[in-house]
């Protein structure tokens, strides 16, 4: 077993975790609980397949899955923001919806491996040297995870030092309040759903045409948009966090397939190894930890006084009393 | 002149309507429900006809089909039935969950460790080979509740304890079940490396309707099987619960507004925990009665989603236990019939898009619209 190299693909399959964690966590801060994501992640991975496969460019692929799965989240958006129906409920729908119109148009895509283009791998000169961290974080990456590096900062700084990061937060916590400041509450709402399903787009896209290239159908996912919903609230909504759990998480997927290589782990026999059933329990551990992760997070929340977003879930009705 | 003033000042055609959306103060009419989730089934197959049609297919076709191959005979009746029994029995699952509120997607999982305790019986055993049939159904049904349950109890009890999002983490022991399974199926029940478990013997299957042929030939190659009056059974009894007892009232009032039902002294923490076993109870039992019902042997593919599918089942219900009997065969007919539409894709597409239109509908359900004649100023 190659630590190196666990964690560096850990790295590599936490980076799609961390584009639909930071998505949801848009969403949930305008005050929007989004269970599609997994729906979501699904029309990308599609998408990004198809449209690579009829263009043979990886990069409109990606753009065509974050796009798709953008106006798929809009049926969410619209159904809890203007109809004002239930959060939980409407994002199960989502779900089934999503995940029926990607197995439609997904039909007959799984044929089409080694023809459909990938996007790019590249090794950062020098930091790429660097003992240990080097192989880690800059050696033979998507450019993905690149994107993703810079893309943590960029969101924190966005949500909670920028203007309009300010507004999005309000709209999540006290709606009437921003409100009466002329901030649009519907709008930020419809917007922010909107980033969420641009960014679980770009998950899902990140799988099929970089981390694990294919179009498998429902197991293209296998449950990530899941984990990156349960994921936000370990992060109690701050990107850098979710980075953090997102590349936790990732290397825990890898270590998992690893452990049943080696015939001895710390000098003594591996049973992963002899008895390959045994490797039905490895495969819990990914789900496991994520609960696990919940019950940290609800803890430490509960002791630190950090909250959901205070109107998350709560539709807003102009003039009515309440959040 | 006097006429061309006029042709000035005409006012530009508008509108002539008004269409103002109010929050209904009064109750709204009996018959609006149904007809609002009648006109949301119909819309959703609408708009999958359109799909079909896009992907090269014939929708009319697809679902003449359908209709022909899950109601059209007595023998496909039956079938349907088949498929609706686990159905009603998630439906269930979720409607009694649903109903406080408590978002229970753990139906799944709760169903396949209902399939893996009835397994047990048998293949452990825990009743000798030759029990009589009536200890089988019995202990079996029992088994596959107190499994499901036990799945349903450690969300609940994460739930009331930690305050752990139920949302995720029954989810996410849905795909630790799959994987529980798994290691029986493949490791250690695994008849001769096959991904499956041996056959189980006869006097261990759930009685069907074919046992009757010899007396009435006309119940012949009928496969509905003994789970139906189960879930009838169970349908009926969580009717009473929710509508007529104390404790159904409870789960109404937590649902409905958690704040009062706390200062009426309610627990909720313990109703939490009592409603997720109980919830887990019942999708379990239908993982037990398909074992038992219709594939009588431990393996991988039991389920086409049965789990997720009783989410919507119990929405279309509008959660309630009665009314889930007949979503359930609707779908079950879906999924029966729907095996056959190319693209595979479509019954869950047409599953997803009532669903969509059941929530949207709702809104018209909690407002009124109403159209009224301009009346110039």
């Amino acid at each position: 077993m190659d630590f190196i190299l666990i964690l560096a693909s850990g790295i590599a399959t936490g980076t799609v975790l961390l584009y639909a964690t930071v998505g949801e966590i848009f969403a949930e801060r305008s005050g929007i609980l989004n269970l599609g994501v997994e729906g979501m992640m699904l029309i990308g991975a599609m998408s990004a397949y198809k449209a690579a496969a009829a263009t043979n460019n990886a990069w409109i692929g990606l753009l065509v899955a974050m796009l798709a799965a953008g106006l798929v989240s809009q049926v969410h958006a619209f159904i809890t923001i203007t109809l004002q129906a239930d959060q939980v409920i409407s994002g199960l729908a989502l779900n089934f919806l999503a995940t029926g119109i990607s197995l439609v148009l997904g039909e007959g895509l799984t044929s089409l491996r080694d023809v459909v283009p990938q996007l790019p791998k590249y090794s950062i000169p020098g930091l790429s040297q660097i003992p240990w961290l080097g192989g880690i974080f800059f050696d033979n990456h998507s450019i993905m995870v690149y994107i993703g590096y810079l893309f943590i900062p960029l969101a924190w700084y966005f949500i909670n030092r920028t203007r309009p990061g300010l507004h999005l937060r309000s709209v999540g916590e006290y709606p009437a309040a921003a409100d009466t400041l002329g901030i649009r509450v519907y709008f930020t709402r419809y917007l922010y759903v909107f980033v969420g399903g641009l960014l679980a787009g770009l998950a899902g896209a990140t799988i099929s045409l970089s981390i694990s290239p294919g179009w498998f159908g429902g197991l293209t996912t296998a449950g990530q948009g899941w984990i990156a919903v349960g994921l936000v609230i370990f992060a109690q909504w701050n990107p850098f966090r979710a980075a953090f759990g997102g590349f936790t998480f990732g290397a825990l997927r890898r270590l998992v397939l690893d452990l049943q290589g080696p015939v001895t782990i710390f000098g003594l026999s591996n049973p992963f190894h002899y008895n390959i059933h045994y490797g039905f329990f490895l495969k819990m551990i990914p789900y496991l930890f994520t609960i696990v992760f919940l019950v940290i997070g609800s803890r430490e929340a509960n002791r630190k006084r950090i909250g959901t977003p205070a109107a998350l879930g709560l539709p807003y009705i102009r003039g009515q009393r309440g959040l | 002149m006097a006429d061309i003033s006029v042709k000035e000042s005409a006012p530009k055609w508008q509108f002539p309507f008004k269409i103002k959306i109010e929050n209904r103060i009064e109750n709204p009419p009996r018959w609006l429900s149904p007809v609002l989730s009648l006109a949301a089934v119909i819309i959703a197959l609408l708009i999958g006809a359109v799909v079909i049609k896009i992907a090269g297919g014939d929708p009319w076709a697809a679902y003449v089909h359908i209709a022909k191959f899950s109601l059209g005979s007595v023998g496909v009746l039956s079938d349907t039935l088949v498929k609706a029994i686990p159905l009603m029995l998630v439906g269930l699952a979720c409607s009694i969950a649903f109903r406080m509120k408590l978002w229970n997607i753990g139906a799944e999982g709760q169903f396949f460790l209902g399939a893996f305790g009835a397994s047990m019986v048998v293949l452990l055993p825990v009743l000798p080979m030759e029990a009589p049939k009536w200890q089988f159904i019995l202990v079996t049904a029992g088994f596959g509740m107190l499994f499901g349950a036990l799945w349903g109890f450690i969300p609940g009890f994460l739930k009331a304890r930690y305050n752990v999002n139920e949302i995720i983490s029954t989810l996410m022991m849905n795909y630790i079940a799959i994987e529980w399974n798994n290691y029986f199926i493949y490791g250690v029940w695994s008849e001769g490396g096959f991904q499956m478990s041996r056959m189980f013997q006869r006097n261990a299957w759930f009685p069907r309707l074919t046992d009757l042929a010899k007396r009435w030939p006309f119940f012949g190659g009928l496969t509905t099987h003994f789970g139906l009056v189960l879930a009838i059974v169970a349908a009926i009894i969580l009717w009473w619960v929710l509508s007529k007892s104390r404790w159904g009232y409870e789960i109404r009032l937590i649902g409905d507004n958690p704040r009062a039902a706390e200062y009426a002294g309610i627990s909720i923490k313990k109703n939490i925990v009592l409603v997720m076993i109980v919830s887990g109870a019942l999708a379990g039992l239908a993982g037990a009665s398909e074992i038992m019902g219709v594939v009588h042997r431990l393996q991988g593919a039991i389920s086409p989603g049965y789990g997720y599918t009783g989410i919507i089942i119990a929405w279309l219900a509008k959660l309630n236990p009665l009314a889930v009997i007949l979503a359930s065969i609707l779908f079950g007919a879906l999924i029966l019939a729907g095996r056959e539409v190319q693209p595979s894709g479509i019954p869950t597409l047409i599953q997803g898009l009532i669903m969509v239109f059941l929530i949207a509908s709702d809104f018209f359900y909690r407002n009124r619209v109403r159209i009224t004649r301009k009346v110039e100023d």
